[in-house]
């Protein structure tokens, strides 16, 4: 006791410490805490408007836990039948499930329960969105590249969590339109070949649609997997923390550094209240705007639906596919195997698969082990780019497939047509964008090599005294020209000599022939357009203007 | 490994060595990377009253909010839950979620506007070079880790001692087995539960809206009404369950209409009765077009003909709608002559 008394006057003659310092000083005995603010306190963060999605999915899951735990004291997961007699006139008398009735109870009874349970489904459609936009950055940029995979595993797991925490999330209320939802389902897991019967009666209790669904979809909801997707998500922070932010290139940004400005006071401000930002906005969509009106729907029966039926967004794509597929159906053998709705289940997760697996591939064909903490423009990795906007074309047009019947009944087409298209499209619509995208590509890397060579264009137009008119050119920056040409350009791998140092033929393996092929198709000359060098640009600049 | 046989002159040299930090006057490197800017100022760092005119913008945002936050208390405690307000291009919405999501809204978005205000106007905006280290450890540090793991290894005698390895491996991969044997209760085997419906040979076909049974006479030409089997009330328990399989739509057809030869022997005086329940996914069929006697699906927009023996002609079902055997008892009322001579549905492994 004495001793610590000394000390502590020995340093502060004048009296005691402040009260915030003893507070700190005392976790500080407990937790270490000062060895901990040293390395984060002052830690830089890059500044660029792309590096707040990822700051709009944590804060809309965090705004989806806090009302998710409101809602939970007011929802009864129960499938019993009762008759409903509560406040919302035009259903009186109605039978349906206690988890219907308490969610009109919420909305028509318990105050400014509407608000929390459309804010509750606001920001799980923005959580969704916004990952799948974040993750579009991350992945157009070149984010994922070492040492960054697993972090990109882990982002990817979160999104399809989400799907499935949505899913189970908007089926709870045993309204019209998702018992109809769960049906699909069931009939899905039905066309699973062997098993597919034995899962749905295991996971119903019993027949479709049974007692108990709602309660078990309750317990996954609200626990089992935004538990797992918390762990991945604090994992997925403590990684960024730990690897450091990206950067873009620029003056003075290398990969050995990190440019911009201090967590404390700057990123705690920006960040901190951008939470505030996004939970208002979500707060003001869900008082303007209403969300799944499960009045309006009814409750579930199993022999009803309501036309125009869609799953929440994210689940479209899944949807289209089912649409789109023909109703294959091959019986053998006493049995049934079921390929009209199995294979678009399997399509599914095999499109959701190359995304995730991409970092690893593109990995492979470059063969680079080193880190990489400078964000490529999407426009220097031509191929890269290709490949991203073809998969976001092939999601799309499951998203259109989805919604065909609403395109067809809004632009008054017919359903056949549109389905067609959905069909044909789905093989052909992300080839073409691989194409286009690369030449786009192509294209701007072509221009930003002329404006280093040639300089900005100005507008400005010079008549020479024997008469000719010539634009004049600004020469860049010497920032200008350093972020231009910041940039890595690959060569394309080659399969090494065929013979080796006796002179006996080597056998070369298929993968390393793929992989050549590949490294050419990334790098090859059709695949980048060479950056400026520097002899070319002293040509160019050293008077004799080719003007 | 793969990487090694990619000659090193593929890599592109690192950036830092090919433009390096060179000075900006260096007339050798014309593309080098000048270095970090210089800082800029802004308004509020030069001149005090733009900084003080920040502060008050900051200040006001936060008292907004305080104001918001007021006013979400107040309409919490004043506005009826029940009440509707017509809000321009929004139409009749309850008044309480309005003003509680309103002010909720600029209470949070005022303090989040705040605080970045004050961090873009008010707060340093100097840009700091914080360096990055390797992810992967020095080689002293792998190799001191490595051998403390071998250490450790050895000690624990696992490698030396295969008996102790192998059981424990089997007693490990044993255990979960419990966990898996737990999950038997979820639910019964499937049998062939999914093959009968509560359709017997008599039952009534009755009306889905009036609860009456029908009569032939009650069904005119061109028509579409839903059935349930007789017996089958709302409030009885495994309703759901029931209604699920036996949903039954029937229309009435001129008998010359119908193309199926078997179609025609299983209906009665042009009546007939199919599954409602589409054999795609299962969702209930809805949509009915009279003068070519085709259901749509509304789900995925499988479509049937029912004239031609439930025929998938467009869409993802992958096989025609289950047909109901109907007739008429001595009373004149329309009754089933027996269950689904096929499950309803989806198509299912076990289907056959």
């Amino acid at each position: 006791m004495s001793t610590t008394n000394t000390t502590a006057a020995d340093s502060r003659p004048r009296g005691k410490a402040p009260a915030g310092e003893r507070v700190a000083d005392w976790a500080d005995g407990r937790l270490g805490i000062y060895s901990l603010a040293k390395a984060n306190m002052r830690k830089i963060f890059p500044d660029h408007w792309s590096f707040m999605l990822g700051e709009i999915c944590m804060y809309s899951f965090i705004i989806i836990i806090l009302t998710g735990v409101y809602l939970t004291l007011f929802f009864h997961p129960s499938m019993n039948e009762v008759e409903y007699h509560g406040s919302y006139i035009p259903m009186q008398g109605q039978m349906m499930s206690e988890a219907f009735k308490s969610t009109l109870d919420i909305s028509f009874d318990v105050r400014g329960g509407l608000l929390i349970r459309q804010i509750h489904h606001w920001a799980a459609l923005i959580f969704l969105a916004g990952m799948f936009v974040h993750m579009m950055r991350v992945f157009f940029t070149g984010a994922f590249r070492k040492p960054r995979e697993i972090n990109w595993l882990f982002g990817f797991l979160l999104f399809a969590l989400g799907m499935f925490t949505g899913f189970t999330g908007y089926s709870l209320p045993d309204d019209l339109l998702s018992g109809t939802g769960v049906r699909f389902t069931q009939g899905a897991i039905l066309s699973v070949p062997i098993v597919g019967t034995y899962i749905s009666m295991f996971l119903f209790g019993g027949e479709f649609p049974g007692d108990d669904f709602v309660a078990r979809f309750y317990s996954i909801h609200i626990l089992l997997l935004p538990g797992i997707m918390l762990g991945l998500m604090v994992a997925h922070l403590i990684l960024v923390f730990y690897h450091k932010h990206t950067q873009y290139a620029g003056p003075g940004k290398t990969n050995q550094n990190v440019v911009g400005m201090p967590l404390l006071p700057v990123y705690m401000a920006k960040a901190g209240g951008f939470f505030f930002l996004v939970f208002g906005v979500i707060a003001l969509i869900a008082g303007l705007f209403t969300i799944n009106p499960i009045w309006a729907l009814g409750p579930y029966r199993a022999d009803q639906v309501s036309t125009g039926a869609q799953p929440d967004w994210y689940m479209g794509f899944a949807e289209g596919l089912v649409r789109a597929m023909p109703g294959w159906e091959i019986n053998l053998w006493g049995h049934t195997l079921v390929l009209g709705v199995f294979i678009p289940l399997v399509v599914f997760g095999l499109v959701l698969g190359v995304i995730a697996l991409y970092p690893f591939l593109e990995s492979w064909v470059t063969g680079d082990k080193r880190e990489h903490h400078i964000l490529d423009r999407p426009r220097n990795a031509p191929t890269r780019t290709a490949f991203g906007v073809a998969w976001v074309t092939w999601y799309m047009v499951g998203l259109i497939g989805g919604g065909n019947d609403l395109i067809a009944t809004h632009f008054h087409m017919s359903i056949n047509a549109v389905t067609w298209f959905v069909r044909i499209a789905f093989f052909v619509a992300p080839v073409v964008a691989f194409v286009v995208t690369k030449r786009i590509c192509l294209g701007l890397q072509r221009r930003d090599r002329e404006k280093v060579l040639h300089g900005r264009e100005t507008g400005i137009i010079k008549r020479l005294p024997h008469g000719e008119f010539i634009e004049v050119h600004e020469p860049l920056s010497q920032e200008q020209l350093y972020t231009l040409t910041a940039h890595e350009q690959y060569r394309p791998a080659e399969i090494g000599p065929e013979v080796d140092e006796n002179g006996v033929k080597r056998k070369v393996k298929g993968t390393e022939k793929l992989r050549a092929k590949l490294s050419k198709g990334y790098f090859g000359e059709e695949s980048q357009i060479p950056k400026p060098t520097v002899e070319e640009y002293k040509e160019i600049t050293s008077g004799h203007g080719h003007h | 490994m793969s990487s090694q046989d990619i000659p090193e002159e593929n890599l592109p040299v690192a950036q830092d060595t090919a433009h390096g930090t060179v000075d900006v006057a260096d007339e050798k490197h014309p593309f080098a990377d000048p270095g970090l800017p210089p800082h800029e100022h802004r308004i509020q760092d030069i001149d005090e009253r733009a900084a003080r005119r920040s502060e008050r913008t900051v200040a006001l945002l936060f008292t907004v909010s305080m104001l918001a936050t007021i006013g979400f208390i107040a309409s919490y405690v004043a506005i009826p839950v029940d009440k509707n307000v017509y809000i321009w291009t929004l139409g009749h919405i309850s008044a309480l979620n309005f003003a509680l999501g309103v002010t909720l809204g600029i209470a949070l978005f005022c303090i989040g506007a705040g605080a970045v205000h004050w961090a873009r106007t008010l707060m340093s905006d100097v840009e700091v070079a914080d360096e990055r280290h390797p992810i992967e450890a020095a080689p002293e540090v792998r190799a001191k880790v490595l051998a403390d793991f071998k250490q450790g290894a050895e000690e624990s005698q696992l490698g030396r001692r295969k008996l102790i390895r192998n059981t424990m491996f089997g007693a490990l991969a044993l255990v979960p087995l419990s966990g898996v044997v737990l999950l038997r209760d979820l639910g019964p085997l499937p049998e062939t539960k999914l093959r009968h419906t509560l359709w017997k040979k008599g039952t009534l076909l009755v009306n889905q809206n009036t609860d009456e049974p029908l009569r032939a006479s009650d069904i005119a030409v061109g028509s579409l009404t839903f059935c349930k089997p007789e017996g089958l009330d709302e409030h009885d328990h495994g309703f759901q369950n029931e209604i699920a399989k036996a949903a039954l739509m029937i229309i009435r057809l001129h008998p010359e209409d119908i193309k199926d030869k078997q179609e025609l022997e299983w209906s009665h005086e042009g009546i007939v009765a199919y599954s409602k329940i589409c054999t795609h996914v299962g969702c209930p069929i809805s949509l009915y077009e009279q003068q070519t006697h085709h259901v749509l699906c509304p789900c995925h927009q499988s479509t049937f003909d029912l004239s031609d023996g439930g025929r998938v002609i467009f869409g993802p079902a992958g096989h025609a709608l289950p047909q109901l055997r109907i007739g008429v008892n001595d009373e004149g009322y329309l009754e089933a002559l027996g269950d689904f001579e096929e499950p309803v549905g989806p198509a299912f492994w076990e289907r056959g």
